[in-house]
């Protein structure tokens, strides 16, 4: 057997954390391997290893049988090694053909209709769609992917390294980059492709080597493997893949939305008179292909969006009360919480809009409540204990409550800021895409913890992207198609394929007669 | 095929540092700035170095007088730091410290020109510090509102701010001197508004209120919901507004806050240390400031120390070129040659470095 890189009993720690542990494991020649590993398993570590971006303590890196010392990136495209990160490495104001020319090394010739040219064979030859001459900050998130492995595929990559690479991309990317990647290996180049989602796992690569706490948890055949196989080996126990859904108890009507229009800074309409209702002690999800008005909408409710004139956004307490409606159209996040109405809100951004990365535990709980008092001083210490006790009751990983919050692990990012928002005792729950990037364990922690809410009559609305988990989560799924509302459907009879369908086309009578 | 070896040197990032460590690296960092500047000292002046050191120490401790203008001087600079510090804590870069500091100076002077002797001098102190501090908060007012409104890019304009304040300054220098050459003391005769004297010194008022301010100012930012709100949005505007927080409000509040205070410096000049005023008052202490602010991470203590080390710095240099009658540059490269090492232990403090071991080439060959 042929490999293109063999490790061998690669070892890193940073200060006194053991990202990789004696890791041993190998990539075929012409093969897909899938990277498995729960958040924090090291994986990207791994890959950063062979790519040059970190350098193992201990241990040794072979490529094609020899081995060799990878100093740099620049070491490892010599050896035909090429990584895309999940944060993209392109430059914004150069064009795709530029961004490919960065890549070329200090001898070669700065000749731009050759480099476009070589592009482009490369192009043809694995079925990419890209223009060269588009500048980056024009591009969506799955060319900017697109280019990063083209300039890899330039530089003569032999082994391509993808970090998460179907993370952002909608379904229909997704099936087009495998398309990409089996014609990459029909020609003998071999991947390794880190990703979360199984079926994705099971859809695309040839064998699965697992990474369990940093160490080598074993590789099998993907054509053996299941997907309760696989979280079997890197859970290290037997998980419940089934999701959870107790019936709406007493529900009854807690937010209306009404004809929601906003409009982005160049005037075009995001959301386009959207109309809902909301119930409590039922979880609505909010479907669609990214980018359709799904951020929008919950901007809205929670008062960080300005909405046209029209729009109407009512509020309900409980019924049982004789407190009024409110309007919630025109007021900032601050009136709202002043009516006495907790709108919580988990969003998309973690670590841009929900937390603040810099600061531990403690002083991200008080965010939204640091103004509470008549006191010049911030109190502390209600924080500090609901830090405690979110560590605690979540299982927080984080060497201290006040470690900036930058530096914990995704999953982890994100129980800090599910758990404080939960522990708002709020009456509407908001969350966008609140698995994202995050391992199976803590998914289910997550689906756990909005079961929990909404047993206690929380009105949840959930934008979600992976439709499997949302017909088995929601009550009620709600399809944002071109920023509109293009169907409300039944959780438990609508299908993927209809819902898939609600997602891409308009349906007519939305469309108010137009062709 | 060329043989490729592990890399001689790599950096990796250390954890949380022991405090012992960290004592130590800056330790070793002193010693290393002192060899290193003693080789440059034998063999490029020709002195002896520990004369030459010696000298430097001289400059701020060989007489009570001298450590008490040392204080004066790092009392301006620290105030200033104090008060860029809560705008540098919001991303606001403030490069605006040296005019603002001259607007106040420039209200305290008209003040004392206009009104000095023609009011009893408690009422002429209150009106001199309401000027420049309301002059000061003005500075710091106008870029903020336009950046809080327009999102004009606050460097260049709090840059530009300076060059009107220095102009300002010129223009009411040239009006007030008359025909003298030039402006002198204010108020020579009736010492109108001058600081009374604490300790035998009119400056030492300014220290006592630099020492206030910096216990002030630690608290301010650590502590009060306000110093939240700056940390926040200098963080992140985003998780500003998520959080409720009403972004430009906070910009415009701590500008007026920062230039406020740069303001309060320049009545702390004028009337406690130069009783003048041109257009040098603040002397650049408005741009060094930037980086004391920096360097201290916005902790008003750290400030001090490196205020100190700076001021220590600058007092040695200019001992030495003129005890042994060098050349400024040499004696500035003596003093840079000591900052270079003390600022460059930080990046080991953070990382350290591992020297190639040959332990890849014996696995090499116990696999052949």
């Amino acid at each position: 057997m042929e490999y293109a890189i063999e490790l061998r009993h690669i070892t890193k720690t940073f200060g006194s954390v053991i990202a990789n542990n004696d890791v041993s494991l190998d990539v075929r020649k012409g093969e897909i391997l899938s990277l498995l590993g729960e958040n924090g398993s090291g994986k990207t570590t791994l890959m950063n290893m062979i790519a040059g971006i970190y350098y193992p303590d201990s241990g040794e890196i072979l490529v094609e049988g020899k081995p060799v010392e990878i100093r740099s990136p620049k070491d490892a495209y010599a050896h035909g090694i090429g990584m895309v990160h999940q944060h993209f490495k392109l430059i914004d104001v150069f064009t795709a053909a530029e961004n490919i020319a960065l890549v070329l090394d200090k001898h070669e010739k700065y000749d731009i209709k050759a480099i476009k040219a070589k592009a482009r064979e490369i192009c043809d030859r694995y079925n990419f769609e890209i223009d060269l001459d588009q500048k980056v900050y024009e591009m969506s998130v799955s060319q900017k992917q697109t280019l990063e492995i083209i300039k890899m595929l330039y530089h003569g990559a032999q082994l391509l390294i993808l970090d998460e690479p179907t993370a952002v991309l909608t379904p229909q990317e997704t099936e087009k980059l495998f398309a990409v990647m089996r014609n990459m290996r029909e020609d003998g180049k071999s991947i390794i492709i880190i990703t979360h989602k199984l079926h994705e796992v099971l859809a695309i690569s040839d064998r699965v080597a697992i990474l369990r706490k940093g160490e080598y948890a074993g590789t099998v055949e993907t054509a053996h493997a299941t997907e309760s196989s696989l979280t079997e080996m890197m859970v290290g126990k037997k998980v419940e893949l089934n999701i959870e859904r107790p019936d709406p108890v007493n529900p009854h009507l807690r937010l209306t939305v009404h004809n929601l229009t906003v409009q982005n800074a160049e005037g075009v309409k995001i959301l386009d008179h959207v109309s809902f209702d909301a119930f409590s002690g039922e979880i609505l999800g909010i479907a669609g292909i990214s980018g359709n008005g799904q951020k929008e909408l919950l901007e809205a409710i929670a008062g960080l969006q300005n909405p046209d004139k029209d729009s109407s956004i009512v509020y309900y307490p409980d019924d049982d009360r004789d407190s009024t409606a409110e309007q919630l159209i025109g007021k900032t996040p601050k009136s709202i919480r002043e009516l006495g109405i907790h709108l919580s809100f988990v969003p998309e951004d973690r670590l841009g809009m929900g937390l603040v990365g810099s600061m531990g535990m403690v002083d991200n709980m008080m965010l939204k409540s640091y103004t509470e008092g008549s006191s010049f001083i911030a109190d502390r210490s209600r924080p500090r204990h609901l830090a405690e006790s979110i560590k605690d009751e979540l299982g927080v990983v984080t060497p201290s409550i006040n470690t900036p919050v930058s530096r914990l692990s995704g999953g982890n990012v994100q129980k800090v800021l599910v758990g404080r928002e939960i522990a708002a005792a709020p009456s509407v729950l908001m969350t966008a895409y609140a698995v994202r990037g995050l391992d199976i364990n803590t998914s289910y922690t997550i689906y756990h913890l909005l079961n929990e809410q909404k047993q206690k009559g929380v009105s949840i609305i959930y934008v979600g992207e992976d439709l499997d988990v949302l017909i088995d989560l929601c009550d009620r799924i709600l399809v944002l198609c071109g920023g509109k509302c293009n169907g409300i459907v039944d959780g438990r009879k609508a299908t993927k394929e209809e819902i898939g369908l609600l997602m891409t086309r308009l349906k007519e009578d939305q469309e108010g007669g137009v062709a | 095929m060329t043989v490729s070896h592990e890399p001689l040197m790599r950096i990796v990032k250390r954890g949380e540092s022991p405090f012992k460590l960290k004592l130590l690296v800056r330790l070793a960092a002193v010693l290393l700035a002192l060899i290193v500047d003693a080789l440059f000292i034998y063999f490029v002046t020709g002195l002896d170095p520990l004369a030459v050191y010696t000298t430097m120490f001289q400059g701020t401790f060989s007489t009570p007088m001298r450590f008490s203008w040392a204080m004066r001087d790092l009392a301006s600079l620290l105030l200033i730091g104090i008060a860029l510090a809560p705008a540098f804590k919001m991303r606001f870069w403030n490069i605006g410290a040296e005019g603002q500091v001259l607007m106040g100076a420039l209200a305290t002077a008209a003040v004392m020109v206009f009104y000095g002797g023609k009011v009893p001098n408690a009422i002429l102190y209150a009106a001199m510090l309401v000027a420049a501090v309301f002059a000061g908060a003005l500075w710091g007012f106008i870029p903020g509102w336009f950046k809080a409104r327009l999102g004009t890019n606050e460097t260049l304009f709090t840059l530009m701010m300076n060059y009107v304040a220095i102009q300002l300054v010129a223009c009411c220098v040239n009006i007030w001197r008359g025909q003298a050459s030039g402006l002198g003391k204010l108020n020579m005769k009736t010492k109108a508004g001058w600081f009374p004297q604490l300790f035998g010194q009119r400056y030492n008022i300014n220290l006592m209120i630099t020492v206030l301010l910096v216990v002030l100012m630690y608290c301010y930012l650590r502590y009060s919901k306000q110093g939240y709100e700056i940390a926040v949005v200098g963080e992140s505007e985003n998780t500003a507004r998520y959080a409720g927080i009403n972004v430009g409000k906070v910009i415009i509040r701590t500008m007026i806050l920062s230039g406020a205070l740069c303001g309060l410096t320049g009545f702390l000049i004028v009337g406690g240390r130069d009783q003048t005023i041109s257009t040098t008052t603040a002397g650049g202490n408005g741009f060094t400031a930037i980086i004391v602010a920096w360097l201290a991470k916005f902790n008003t203590f750290y400030m001090a120390l490196i205020s100190f080390l700076l001021i220590f710095l600058e007092k040695g240099a200019g001992e030495i070129a003129s005890a042994y009658n060098l050349n400024d540059f040499a004696s500035d490269i003596i003093a840079g040659i000591i900052l270079f090492f003390i600022l460059g232990s930080e990046f080991f403090i953070n990382y350290k470095p591992i020297f190639r071991t040959g332990r890849h080439e014996t696995i090499n060959k116990e696999v052949a």
